[in-house]
């Protein structure tokens, strides 16, 4: 009689069904489909996409890359008192930014519409690199370079903040980056 | 060995409890209240932290706070409910001795031992990683120990559930299929079993990573299977708080399931689509390709939202049948309206399913989708979204069985029931509320388990916008709200339970029950058809009408947040 008692109907899968279910799962499954078709639609469609170019990497390796790039781009330092770098390479090229306990290293000085390879690693344990206020969020691996293809549309001074909880400095963890025309 | 077979019926609701059945799903509710108390004090903390005019805790005891506050909600109060629960839908509705009650106690103090060495663990201060614990950052040994001792209690209680349904198979308790709920409850457990044998194969190796034994974690590895058993536990909720749903349905309407088939049907599709939902964690992680991502966020056909959405149609759906059924028949939602809004078993259970579908269901599939996860993943939206599904949701469903509990159960009456009418609406608006205003932020960028927002001191701090702050400050102000809603939950059931009046009922005696085979009940009469309730050829066109409701706020938001990705930065 109830859901909390045996069916009554003792072959109860040959009842059938009421059309409020049947017209409903219907309308479900389609609207199911759609949910699923977006995903690729959006991958040949869309803009926004999050690379799936990876590479295992070791972190000195990895800090030595980005300590090239620093040594050939570096246009001035910033900070109070730990000076970070604030480097600015060329439209198209590769740019590295290191994720650690409790910074991200270096700032990076980028060109509006043009579009850069940013390579994304952590030397230690997991971060998250998200860019405000623009709101691109990317998890960050130890020993995953991660190679994303971003192109800035907006010039400006934009932060990066850690959103991966690293740790009892976690909320220390942020940066700028910056646009110009 | 003797085998205990004295069974009590309970007066008010006619339900038959098997003594040690019902000695154990009193001391796991209990355990269970316990949990909710101190997790309810540590949302304190947090809530109060999180509102940056009051930033109440230093960071390293907010990240302690945090920790301890979503593993004992997450893990200890639902797991220990969850449990008590398996034993009501196995030996109560189905009138059976429990399997093996010694070897059940011995799964219960199993968790009771685990749940107290990982709080040892955390309150000791050198393992605030989280209910996450992401390695490669370490806890404690005893954090892991924790966890895995309490697994292996729940693992126990759910094979005693299994084989409770095989004592009642054989000893003929019940004729034709299990009901509804304790097919549900099947579900839960069956999925559970999966949890924790993925949770072993996750944190054994971590354990002993934290010990010395094992040099090296992938930070990838651990988080693709460490979300096998974290988001698979949620879909142990999920169904737990679905067959809830029904057995409120049922106990306070006499509702009765839609069809069958449909319903059933929808909980195997749990089963057979839920386990390996990892992925949805794994969104915006390097080394797994936009393939893998796309099938196993969805297996092409999200056949597990359509699920719960189908449950989202059939519970209300059956409730309204129900309504019409006696004599509410007329316009669109009479039956809504005559529902019986001051018992908190119904409110609790609707506000449920409203909460879930509405906030937790449409955030869940929006942040599930591969590449909106980029504009939420890791914001304060993500603990917005799974406070709708798992504290609206299931927290607020355990909390309207447990009015119906308390008296057939603890056989006490219900202390301050005015009380007891509001508290349902009071933690769950409360909450609604919470979890609304913190999407709100995480959509402005808000990190989620972050202690100051403000980064005061830092050198490079970012500025949110002002409606960030003032969402924040919203959300704290209603999860005040919805902590005096636990609060009352706490001070009802805790004081009922020690303090109600207790129900005698003359002439009480335990039952022994025949050895062997039981009697098998009869059969009540079969109703075929629904008679001539319901308009435009639907038995339920109210909840026809709320489901499309439904369905346009799910593709409105949907799109919306579409449209709001296509103007962030092109990436590729």
């Amino acid at each position: 009689m109830s859901a909390i008692l045996p069916p009554t109907e003792q072959v109860w899968w040959k009842q059938p069904l009421d059309r409020v279910e049947l017209l409903w799962i219907v309308i479900a499954l389609i609207w199911c489909l759609i949910l699923f078709f977006m995903m690729p639609y959006w991958h040949i469609y869309g803009q926004q996409n999050l690379s799936n170019e990876a590479y295992r990497s070791k972190p000195e390796d990895f800090a030595k890359k980005t300590e090239d790039m620093v040594a050939k781009y570096k246009v001035r330092e910033e900070g109070d008192a730990q000076k970070v770098p604030v480097v600015r390479p060329p439209a198209g090229s590769d740019v590295y930014l290191i994720a650690r306990l409790w910074s991200w290293y270096p700032i990076l000085e980028l060109e509006a519409g043009k579009s850069y390879r940013i390579h994304l690693m952590s030397m230690d344990w997991l971060h998250g690199f998200s860019l405000q206020p623009e709101n691109i969020n990317i998890e960050v691996h130890p020993g995953y370079e991660h190679v994303v293809t971003v192109t800035p549309t907006n010039p400006g001074t934009f932060s990066i903040i850690c959103n991966e909880y690293c740790g009892v400095n976690h909320h220390t963890m942020t940066s700028r980056l910056y646009v110009v025309k | 060995m003797a085998v205990n077979r004295m069974f009590r019926t309970c007066p008010t609701s006619g339900l038959l409890f098997h003594e040690p059945a019902e000695k154990l799903m009193r001391w796991h509710a209990v355990a269970a209240v316990v949990s909710l108390l101190i997790g309810g004090i540590l949302a304190i903390g947090v809530v109060l932290t999180r509102w940056q005019a009051v930033h109440l805790l230093p960071p390293d005891m907010f990240y302690q706070v945090l920790t301890a506050h979503g593993i004992n909600m997450l893990i200890f109060w639902i797991i220990f409910f969850e449990m008590a629960l398996l034993f009501f839908a196995s030996s109560t509705l189905l009138k059976s001795r429990l399997a093996t009650p010694r070897i059940a106690w011995a799964g219960f103090w199993l968790m009771i031992v685990g749940a107290l060495v990982n709080n040892y663990a955390v309150f000791r201060g050198d393992s605030s990683v989280m209910f996450t614990s992401y390695a490669p950052m370490g806890a404690h040994p005893t954090f892991y120990l924790g966890l895995i001792l309490f697994a292996v209690g729940a693992l126990i209680s759910c094979f005693v559930f299994l084989g409770t349904l095989v004592i009642a198979k054989a000893e003929r308790t019940y004729r034709g299929s299990v009901p509804l709920v304790t097919f549900g409850a099947l579900t839960a457990a069956i999925i559970a079993v999966f949890t924790i044998a993925a949770g072993a194969i996750i944190l054994i190796p971590t354990f002993l990573w934290s010990v010395g034994l094992i040099e090296y974690m992938d930070s990838l590895m651990y988080k693709t299977v460490w979300w096998a058993f974290g988001h698979s536990s949620q879909q142990v909720n999920v169904s737990a708080h679905v067959a809830v749903w029904y057995a409120v349905a049922a106990i306070v309407f006499g509702a009765k399931p839609l069809s069958e088939k449909v319903s059933r049907g929808a909980f195997l599709l749990y089963i057979l689509f839920l386990q390996l939902a990892s992925a949805h964690h794994l969104l915006v992680d390097p080394g797994l390709t936009s393939n893998w991502k796309i099938f196993n966020t969805s297996y092409a056909m999200y056949l597990a939202v359509l699920a719960s959405m189908v449950h989202g149609l059939t519970v209300p759906g059956s409730i309204e049948v129900a309504q019409r059924e006696k004599g509410h028949n007329q316009g669109l939602f009479t039956w809504l309206r005559r529902a019986p809004w001051g018992n908190p078993v119904f409110s609790s259970m609707f506000i449920s399913l409203v909460g879930f579908g509405f906030l937790g269901g449409i955030s869940g599939v929006m942040m599930g989708t591969e590449q909106l996860n980029m504009i939420i993943h890791n914001t304060i939206y993500v603990p917005g979204h799974f406070h709708a599904t798992v504290v609206v949701g299931t927290t607020l469903a355990f909390m309207g069985l447990t009015y119906f509990l308390i008296p057939v159960l603890f056989r006490r009456e219900l202390m301050f029931p005015g009380m007891a009418k509001w508290q349902p609406y009071v933690f769950g608006l409360g909450m609604s509320a919470v979890a609304l205003f913190l999407m709100g932020a995480g959509t402005l960028g808000v990190p989620r388990r972050h202690w100051d927002i403000s980064f005061a001191g830092n050198a490079f701090p970012h500025e949110f916008p002002g409606a960030a702050w003032l969402m924040m400050a919203l959300a704290g102000i209603t999860g005040i709200i919805a902590i005096i809603g636990g609060g009352m939950y706490l001070l009802i059931t805790v004081g009922s339970v020690f303090f109600g009046k207790k129900i005698v009922t003359p002439g009480f005696q335990h039952v022994r029950a025949r050895d062997g085979v039981a009697r098998v009940p009869a059969m009540a009469p079969t109703i075929t058809s629904h008679g001539s309730i319901g308009a435009g050829g639907m038995v339920a066109p109210g909840t026809f009408v709320l489901a499309m409701v439904f369905l346009v706020a799910f593709v409105l938001y949907y799109f919306i947040n579409w449209k709001y990705l296509s103007t962030v930065w092109p990436l590729r």
